[in-house]
């Protein structure tokens, strides 16, 4: 086991120096211009620029309060609203067209009109990043309530037991794990909102620093703020998948109330 | 908490049955015209009795559940329950599933805990009674583990402690046994025998093993198949304690013999052996 491990991890480094080899050696030898391809020093260098002597800072915590402050309203309501409609199919039924519909399309399409309604900055970026979370979990949280165990609810309802209480204390935890798989996808949309909010209308952010960075042809600056985006993405998704694991700790061990018969 | 009843007292005949289904009918109205469930169906259960119902796929088994916890209403007759008509979800009744069923997220004592939960009951008054009842299933050192650590035939048995929580006046069990395999199966029918001896509880059991209906059961009705009806009604007298040998005697291959018979000609009259 220990052995695979210590391969797998080799692979992976030497995979890694590789790419950043030939990708200086090509550069070099096909003589490709900066501000075409930067070599990866200068993109190194771009990067201990942003990140040491703090240039990216005020960027990198505009664009992740957008998407922190975003993706939680967006999930927040997503779960209420999915949660409310499960419990009523009447109107479930009737509304679902619209909502495949509205799921259909590309949310980013609205993003100038948003703009529009909310203004240059944080408030039509944080609605970006919100709208483009909520359906993932909203959907995911209709399926969920909806696949749930009905004998575990006919048991409660032998009970009395009020539907609050089953909707909170056994639909809810049984649609748990769909819904962090919802969760799970809306982080890696609540970044991509935040970025085209921040190329269409901003004053600052990781995107808006991409673009400046694309008018002066930074090219340098541009591979490093990628690579922030992308660790950014990283670090949510673990955070999310940790999250996932401790709250949803039965999962994957056999015997779940959401199998049905 | 647990009060052990002897067993001559509490199957004692009593005049008042616990349960009683009188003339009930159950009528769908599906796309193709209303469909009979259940049509005429009469029968009682003594306070303390086993009883097994028997019946082919459809029959209306689990129609008849829902109608005995209140979930459903009867198209006609009535359900009465400890003296009061059934028209509600009623907290006196104790339910086990084919799957138990149980909440992956609680401990085996909350999940027992469930029913108390449920009808927002003290639950501090009922932990030792919980603990007593998960002693009694044999269960005693499994009170903090989740289900993920169990096996099925475990969980059946938190299912049995989860249906007695309450001291409901009579349990009802929906084939409980059908998702184990044959072994943990005669395991749990010995189970239920012993806990049954001990609580002293009524006990609707709806099963389509024979075997399973003999073993356990003071009585065995027959339903037909759809409408479901009562074709047939016997009383089995194998001694008790029943066990291993009780399966090899004579009797209790007549009884068998008779109930494999009747589901063969689902139309046989009711002929009583007993």
């Amino acid at each position: 086991m220990m052995r695979f491990r210590w391969v797998e991890v080799s692979i992976s480094v030497a995979f890694f120096i590789a790419t950043l080899l030939l990708w200086d050696l090509s550069v070099r030898f096909f003589k490709v211009p900066a501000y075409l391809v930067p070599a990866p020093l200068s993109v190194g260098a771009a990067l201990f620029d942003g990140l040491v002597n703090g240039t990216f800072y005020p960027h990198i915590a505009a664009t992740l309060y957008a998407v922190v402050v975003g993706y939680l309203l967006g999930c927040f309501l997503a779960v209420v609203i999915g949660a409310l409609l499960a419990e009523i199919p009447l109107i479930e039924r009737a509304l679902m067209p619209y909502i495949v519909a509205l799921q259909s399309m590309p949310k980013v399409a609205l993003a100038p009109l948003i703009i529009v309604w909310f203004g240059f900055g944080m408030s039509s970026k944080i609605v970006l990043v919100a709208l483009i979370c909520f359906f993932p979990v909203f959907i995911n949280t209709l399926v969920g309530i909806r696949s749930v165990n009905p004998d575990i609810v006919n048991l409660y309802r032998a009970f009395s037991a009020s539907r609050w209480n089953i909707l909170l204390n056994v639909k809810l935890p049984a649609a748990a794990s769909s819904i962090f798989a919802g969760l799970q996808i809306s982080v890696a949309m609540a970044l991509i909102g935040a970025v085209v909010g921040e190329f269409i209308a901003s004053k600052a952010g990781l995107g808006n620093l991409l673009q400046a960075s694309s008018m002066t042809m930074d090219v340098a600056t541009m591979f490093a703020v990628v690579i922030v985006l992308a660790a950014i993405g990283v670090a949510g998704n673990e955070m999310l998948q940790y999250l996932h694991r401790k709250v949803v700790f039965w999962e994957n061990r056999a015997h779940v109330a959401t199998e049905g018969a | 908490m647990l009060k052990p009843h002897q067993a001559k007292q509490a199957h004692g005949d009593s005049p008042n049955p616990v349960l009683s289904i009188n003339q009930m009918n159950l009528v769908y109205n599906s796309t193709r015209g209303p469909i009979t469930a259940i049509r005429d169906l009469t029968f009682s259960i003594r306070k303390g009795e086993f009883v097994s119902i028997l019946g082919p796929s459809g029959c209306g088994k689990s129609t008849l559940l829902k109608i005995v916890s209140g979930l459903l209403r009867p198209t006609s007759g009535n359900v009465v329950l400890a003296d009061v008509e059934v028209k509600e979800p009623r907290p006196d009744i104790g339910i086990v599933f084919q799957q138990p069923t149980l909440l992956p997220w609680k401990t085996v004592l909350e999940n027992v805990l469930v029913p108390i939960r449920a009808m927002r009951m003290p639950v501090h008054e009922y932990k030792d009674r919980a603990h007593d009842l998960l002693r009694l299933v044999g269960l005693g050192d499994f009170i903090n583990h989740y289900p993920y650590d169990l096996s099925g035939g475990i969980h059946q048995r938190v299912g049995i402690a989860r249906g007695l929580i309450h001291d409901p006046a009579m349990l009802l069990m929906d084939e409980p046994f059908a998702a184990l395999d044959a072994m943990s199966r005669e395991f749990m029918m010995d189970e239920l025998q012993q806990i049954w001896m001990t609580t002293g509880k009524s006990v609707l059991f709806i099963t389509h093993s024979i075997p399973e209906a003999v073993y356990l059961s003071d009585r065995v009705l027959t339903l037909s198949p759809r409408p479901g009806r009562v074709i047939d009604d016997i009383k089995i007298d194998l001694p008790r304690v029943r066990d291993v040998e009780t399966m090899g005697q004579s009797m209790f291959g007549e009884y068998a013999t008779h109930l494999r018979a009747l589901f063969k000609s689902n139309t046989a009259p009711s002929t009583r052996i007993a």
